[in-house]
């Protein structure tokens, strides 16, 4: 089997008397889509801000391409190619779409304009961002430069969505991407999914949505009670067997990974 | 698209037939929308037409009597007053002379608000900031050049000091810088021994801690008479210009200056999006300290004396806070432009200077600073409701 692409093995994470992670493990390979359900509080969101870089694991390892890594920050995971798309989205409302897709890694002018006072290359920042959403079919026309509580929730997910797959080289993470949004706006996040798929970066989708988690994903991590319970391929069962594994109401018979 | 995907396609079997305008970035443009964007984009314009106006209308009250015998509606025989007192460049730049103080712990407070912090210690910095000039230059015997220097980074790590307390610690700034607040200026009261040293012998022995109140004619620079009476600029002005440039550029056009808006306006976020917010919080705190020491040593040369019990330690955060509001920015971070904070500082100062001049009670200019503090954060409330 090839080697994954992003690998933890027995993390655990407890946050006082509580234990969000025990002993859970996960692999994502190249060139797949992933989907990690689990039902609330079952510590999902924990494992991926684990290996993401937002939750530092108190035992156990990250493997990104097979080499130890230990991310001390979102900022870190993302030097190394892993780019995480929140449910919060982590935009700031009141800044332009073209900030918030560069925020933290800002474009500087060429030349002693940007070594000496740091005078950012707006204009190159804003065509790489229009350039960005018009790929993903988001950018009809109007202002880059607006703010982005001036936009829908759909269209703020398009941007966040746009920030990812523009900069994610090695992984994309997405957590709850179609949960705020309509029906088209889903399906376009889902087209975007098979895009990027297509371009060779593994994707894990975190998702309630089972209709979409059993559309795009190529195998399912279900998370149950702190640890991996199964991984399904989801040909082999239905999304009402998703949901039993999940919530306990069945046992899977054998582990499919 | 894979036969695994048919369970989840059902649904949306219509989708092709659907209106394929999705996530547009249009919207239907009315005047009030119009403005509301306009205002949304621009924070500082708010603030500015309120300048103006306040300008105007004192202006207008003051000088009705002289503009009429400018434009030739009445002779001056027929009025009381027929010069400018109000439209003048003496009043001009009395307002730019006594904005100074306030006008730079202005800029120091938009820095802290920008952030969604607050700073109660900006006036009690700056005071003690020039007790320390002054002190060790006097006490000390050190030159004046290094005694400055001192003074500043004094502020500096007073700042630093508080900003170590909010990014590290995570106490509210409200707190830090209460008790910051008291702490400098118990320690400005028992360091200096509670002496004030002399504008003379300030004059005499360390002329460049008045530096910043060496003043000049603008009307000699100019090389003509553009302006009426003796407009006289002091560097601290000049000084409070250049530094409120400097940062609106920084604030605009530098990451550090997006960091400090994201910081401001969801920290979370930011944090996650890759900026560190510690550090920014950090920066923005030295930055203000430094700023407010500069406020001190340009109060020197405005009050010529160095005074532990300058009025500016006790109200200074109050005027400073209140041109930010004023100008605004608002209180809850990340929105508004530091410029807006100046324009605030000169509002405030046209009332204080204008409406006695008109022959009303000082206290009027407190009930309209008043209004103006509530009706600046009504207007913010209502931009901020840009948002779909």
């Amino acid at each position: 089997m090839t080697r994954p692409v992003l690998q933890a093995k027995g993390l655990v994470k407890r946050y006082g008397r509580v234990t969000a992670l025990d002993h859970a493990d996960f692999e994502l390979y190249p060139g797949e889509v992933l989907g990690v359900i689990g039902d609330n509080g079952a510590g999902k969101s924990t494992m991926i801000k684990a290996v993401s870089g937002a939750v530092i694991p108190d035992e156990g390892e990250v493997l990104l391409e097979g080499q130890p890594v230990n991310f001390t920050s979102p900022i870190h995971a993302r030097e190394h190619g892993i780019e995480t798309v929140y449910q919060t989205l982590a935009m700031s409302p009141a800044l332009s779409i073209a900030d918030n897709m560069f925020m933290g890694r800002e474009l500087k002018k060429p030349g002693w304009r940007g070594q000496v006072f740091g005078m950012l290359d707006k204009p190159a920042m804003e065509t790489f961002a229009r350039e960005k959403l018009t790929e993903l079919g988001l950018m009809t026309i109007q202002n880059i430069k607006q703010a982005v509580e001036t936009l829908s929730g759909g269209q703020r997910q398009g941007v966040a969505v746009a920030r990812a797959a523009a900069f994610g080289s090695k992984v994309i993470i997405l957590d709850e991407p179609t949960a705020a949004l309509g029906v088209k706006e889903s399906r376009r996040v889902l087209d975007l999914i098979n895009d990027v798929r297509a371009r060779g970066i593994p994707i894990i989708l975190i998702s309630h949505n089972m209709p979409h988690v059993f559309e795009v994903c190529d195998r399912i991590h279900i998370h149950r009670l702190g640890r991996r319970l199964t991984v399904i391929n989801p040909g082999d069962y239905s999304m009402s067997d998703a949901v039993a594994f999940m919530t306990g109401a069945k046992e899977p018979e054998q582990a499919a990974a | 698209m894979s036969d695994t995907g048919s369970q989840g396609q059902g649904f949306e079997a219509s989708l092709s037939e659907a209106s394929e305008t999705v996530a547009e970035f249009e919207e239907e443009r009315t005047m009030v929308r119009r403005l509301q964007h306009l205002l949304h984009a621009n924070p500082s314009l708010v603030p500015f037409v309120v300048l103006v106006i306040s300008i105007v209308t004192v202006g207008l009250y003051i000088d009705w009597e002289a503009i009429q015998v400018a434009m030739g509606w009445a002779r001056l025989e027929e009025v009381s007053v027929g010069r400018f007192r109000f439209f003048s460049g003496r009043t001009m730049a009395l307002i730019l002379d006594q904005v100074q103080i306030v006008g730079i712990l202005a800029l120091a407070q938009s820095l802290i608000v920008l952030t969604a912090g607050i700073d109660l210690s900006v006036g009690a910095i700056a005071v003690f900031s020039s007790v320390v000039m002054g002190q060790f230059t006097f006490r000390y015997g050190i030159p004046p050049t290094f005694a400055v220097m001192l003074g500043l980074a004094v502020g500096t790590s007073i700042g630093a000091l508080s900003g170590w307390l909010v990014s590290r610690i995570k106490l509210p700034p409200f707190i830090v810088t209460l008790g910051m607040w008291q702490i400098v200026l118990a320690g400005n009261y028992l360091y200096s021994r509670n002496e004030t040293i002399r504008p003379n012998d300030i004059a005499e022995q360390a002329a460049l801690l008045h530096l910043m109140g060496w003043d000049f004619q603008i009307r000699e620079i100019l090389g003509y008479e553009a302006i009426r009476g003796g407009a006289n600029i002091p560097l601290g002005v000049v000084l409070m210009l250049i530094l409120a440039g400097g940062l609106a550029y920084a604030l605009r056009s530098t990451p550090w200056g997006r960091h400090v808006y994201a910081v401001g306006d969801d920290p979370e976020a930011a944090e996650l999006a890759g900026v560190n917010t510690r550090k920014t919080l950090m920066s923005v705190y030295i930055l203000a300290g430094l700023i407010c020491a500069v406020a001190g040593w340009v109060m020197i040369g405005r009050l010529g004396s160095v005074s532990p019990s300058a009025s500016t330690g006790q109200i200074g955060n109050i005027q400073a806070i209140t041109a930010v509001v004023i100008g605004g920015i608002s209180l809850f971070g990340g929105r508004g432009s530091i410029l807006g904070a100046l324009f605030g500082a000169l509002i405030v100062n046209v009332f204080q200077l204008g409406l006695p001049m008109a022959g009303f009670d000082s206290q009027w200019t407190f009930l309209l600073i008043g209004i103006l503090i509530i009706g600046a954060v009504t207007v913010d409330q209502e931009i901020r409701k840009v948002s779909v």
